[in-house]
């Protein structure tokens, strides 16, 4: 067999602070919240020790935020917001290799993923919504919407610096300033975003970064001075998040869990289908909220397509997340890596057939082998709740009517993917879907000017496009 | 899937249109995703000597001599003079009226003969032509025949005479009691879509054909690699179905190692390992070789040298 020498990426691009303070007010500053360590999941090594911001730092972010809004950013013109916004898009083009390296060091994705995926599509956004800043009167959101204010944003560990892009660039290109606080386990390329703040003259106090743990989150979509609240997350956060606003007039997007259909109908593409399948579940190691971690196959080509899901799996490579060559990298954390076991170890429990590829997982850090079940029924718990890890459940159906059905019979309702040949029933699906992205013949494809969002348990509110400036603005 | 299938038009229109369908933005994108496969250190000097060994050095102009065919049957055959590990290729590939100039000068090499026929590159030719063309270059000595399928009678779905044809060609390649392997070329370039290429790799295989072949080299686009990952996928499901292996060979187009080694990563991650052989795996080229021996030269010496260090025949 043709074995594939290892192709590390290397490190040295990144320049690693033992310690890193909060950055309020356009400079880094230090917290009065304590510290907290980085660790890389990978190797459990720790990378940076980060302040902790507490309720005073929250305080202080907010109203250095608020500062700014009034006195600076509301009141330029959107074309100079533009170029701001233009400047920071193209330094992260410029610093593209450091920013993937540190967000695989810190996160444990494969460095093909933050290089091809996260990184571009960062920037990609930041371009998207600078084209935004000084047009926002034709957005058909009414002649002339105004920002809101100050946008206190929370965001997860699966994709830190995506998510920050999503959250940050339509806040921006708005008028709003912002104050965010990126993931317990994952704030380090957001702490770089922050350099890259300074190194594009953003006036200071327009993005306010603060690390820290769910404390922190709380004390800052709790404050008083925050006029938007955006969260990225658990679906039990975002109920807490939705309790605690409710009554105040902030406005809050939520974008929550999933547990996506995705479908495969006997006249499908089936290369491509596996080839959707395989990005849909394994895709970041499965900590995608719009994961499709069910797979609905029609009865007829069940077989054949479990068959050649196997087949395919069994290259997927496992590993070291700065080789090149790695598909699938370190689960996040000790604590994800065991709700991943506890659900999986459900799964078998209640009769499920686990079935994984031979493969060698690394002796230090958190992995975890790509799994399917097969066997699963709707009133399997690995058919309902959502693990956020490499585990696919598979299910069956016999006609359109019955895959609709159980593809619905979820809380959750992010995403869907369709798998057939025939455009007609694409579209038949599409309306019938109860998820706020349907994929025709594609998986986890994403897209700044596409919108983004769920029903019921997945969240409200849409980013991305058209529909992502709604949520920043006055309308 | 056995030979007693009704071979009329209709039978195998039903047999070809009931094989899966093939996405084409999806085909392209698995593609480019095998392409970022990072080939370094061991694993690039272990592809390297592999896609030498792979290759079915191509002469095939008008103004083709004896002379020029036996320097390149003398550089297929030691492809770099003063290192002896390199290997040969695996094959010269000619017209049929140089087969036995080359048969000559490869004697003994173990390097096989491949030769055109069948009125290549456009196949416009009576079949009692193209029969004719394969039968003398089989008895002039030519290890391998590589023919073109008739393209205007497979879009026009006459896919019946498509595959009486290649029977009766790989019935040309035994003349004389010789068996020669018969490499059957799609011309995939002219078919347009993924699913005809998938069709068009059926159909080949179902009549006869030792290796399934993407391109002439004389129409654009010629070799790519969600192409040949088609043809991959084709012969993968083929031996699965009916027992019998068959070959694949991207030709035309294909002038860097770099993008060699590409395809070789997609023969290990489509077909699997076992297609990763010279008896499974052909790249038709002229100008690959010499890219090949640069790279192994800088591998091995951790300098580049320059393309006066490696010969131009």
């Amino acid at each position: 067999m043709f074995e594939y020498a290892p192709a590390p990426e290397s490190r040295s691009v990144v320049d690693l602070k033992p310690s890193y303070g909060l950055f309020v007010g356009g400079e880094f500053v230090e917290g009065s919240g304590g510290a907290f360590k980085s660790v890389n999941p990978a190797t459990e090594e720790v990378l940076a020790e980060v302040a902790l911001a507490d309720a005073a730092d929250v305080d202080r972010a907010v109203a250095v935020a608020r500062k700014a809004y009034d006195e600076v950013w509301s009141r330029m013109p959107g074309a100079e917001r533009a170029k701001y916004i233009y400047r920071i898009a193209r330094i992260i083009q410029e610093r593209a290799r450091e920013l993937a390296v540190l967000e695989s060091l810190d996160n444990g994705k494969p460095i093909r993923e933050s290089r091809d995926v996260d990184i571009p599509l960062a920037a990609a956004h930041f371009f998207y919504y600078a084209g935004w800043a000084d047009k926002l009167g034709y957005a058909n959101l009414g002649p002339d919407p105004k920002p809101l204010g100050v946008a206190g944003q929370v965001i997860p560990w699966n994709f830190p610096l995506l998510m920050l892009a999503w959250k940050v660039a339509p806040a921006l290109a708005c008028g709003n300033t912002v104050v965010l606080k990126p993931a317990e386990t994952t704030p380090l390329t957001a702490l770089l975003f922050a350099e890259i703040c300074q190194q594009a003259d953003l006036p200071p106090g327009v993005v306010n970064i603060l690390t820290g743990a769910g404390a922190t989150g709380a004390a800052l979509v709790a404050h008083p001075g925050v006029d938007k609240v955006a969260f990225t997350g658990s679906t039990e956060v975002g109920r807490m998040i939705a309790k605690q606003v409710a009554g105040t007039s902030k406005k809050v997007t939520l974008e929550l869990g999933g547990k996506a259909a995705n479908l495969v109908f006997d006249d499908a593409p089936l290369e491509q289908a596996i080839e959707g399948i395989v990005d849909g579940i394994f895709f970041n190691q499965g900590h995608v909220c719009c994961a499709g971690s069910r797979l609905l196959v029609q009865e007829s080509v069940a077989e054949e397509v479990v068959d050649r899901l196997r087949e395919r799996m069994k290259t997927l490579r496992v590993g070291d997340p700065l080789d090149k060559n790695t598909d699938l990298g370190a689960i996040n954390s000790a604590e994800q890596l065991a709700r991943i076991r506890t659900l999986t170890e459900a799964g078998e429990a209640e009769g499920a057939t686990r079935w994984s590829p031979p493969c060698e997982l690394p002796e230090r850090g958190f992995f975890f082998a790509p799994t399917i079940f097969t066997g699963v029924s709707q009133a399997h718990r690995i058919a309902r709740e959502e693990i956020f890890g490499p585990v696919l459940s598979v299910l069956t159906f016999r006609t359109p009517a019955e895959a609709v059905e159980k593809a619905n019979n979820t809380a959750y309702g992010l995403s869907a993917g369709v798998w057939t040949d025939k455009g007609s029933r694409i579209l038949w699906l599409a309306q019938r879907m109860r998820a706020g992205v349907v994929w025709a013949n594609t998986f986890n494809r994403f897209d700044p000017t596409s919108p983004f969002g769920g029903y019921k348990e997945s969240g409200y509110g849409r980013e991305g496009g058209r529909h992502g400036l709604e949520a920043y603005l006055d309308v | 899937m056995t030979a007693q299938l009704a071979l009329d038009d209709a039978g195998l229109r039903r047999l070809l249109h009931g094989l899966p369908p093939v996405d084409q933005v999806g085909a392209d994108a698995r593609a480019a995703k095998l392409g970022t496969r990072s080939i370094k250190t061991t694993a690039k000097a272990e592809a390297l000597d592999l896609a030498v060994r792979m290759v079915d050095l191509t002469t095939l102009e008008g103004a083709d001599t004896p002379g020029k065919v036996r320097a390149l049957c003398a550089k297929g055959i030691r492809p770099e003079p003063d290192q002896p590990d390199c290997p040969s290729v695996a094959a010269i590939c000619v017209y049929g009226d140089m087969v036995e100039t080359a048969k000559a000068a490869l004697a003994g090499s173990g390097v096989k003969v491949a030769a055109v026929a069948t009125a290549f590159p456009s196949g416009r030719a009576p079949l009692a032509v193209k029969l004719a063309d394969t039968a003398a270059a089989v008895e002039a000595g030519a290890d391998e025949i590589d023919m073109v399928i008739d393209r205007g009678a497979f879009l026009a779905g006459r896919y019946g005479a498509v595959a009486e044809e290649i029977a009766a060609v790989k019935e040309a390649c035994r003349t004389g009691g010789h068996d020669a392997h018969l490499k059957v070329i799609l011309e995939t370039g002219e078919l347009a879509t993924y699913d005809n290429v998938k069709r068009a790799s059926w159909l080949a295989m179902l009549s006869g054909a030792d290796f399934i072949k993407t391109s002439t080299g004389k129409v654009s686009p010629a070799a790519t690699l969600p192409v040949t990952l088609l043809m991959l996928e084709s012969v993968r499901d083929f031996r699965a179905q009916t027992g019998r292996q068959v070959g694949v060979k991207p030709a035309g187009g294909i002038r860097t190692a770099k993008d060699a080694i590409k395809y070789l990563v997609t023969v290990n991650e489509t077909a699997g390992p076992d297609w990763l052989d010279p008896d499974w795996f052909r790249f038709g080229a002229s100008s690959l070789l010499n890219d090949l021996l640069l790279q192994r030269r800088k591998l091995a010496t951790g300098v580049y040298s320059g393309p006066d260090y490696v010969t131009v025949d």
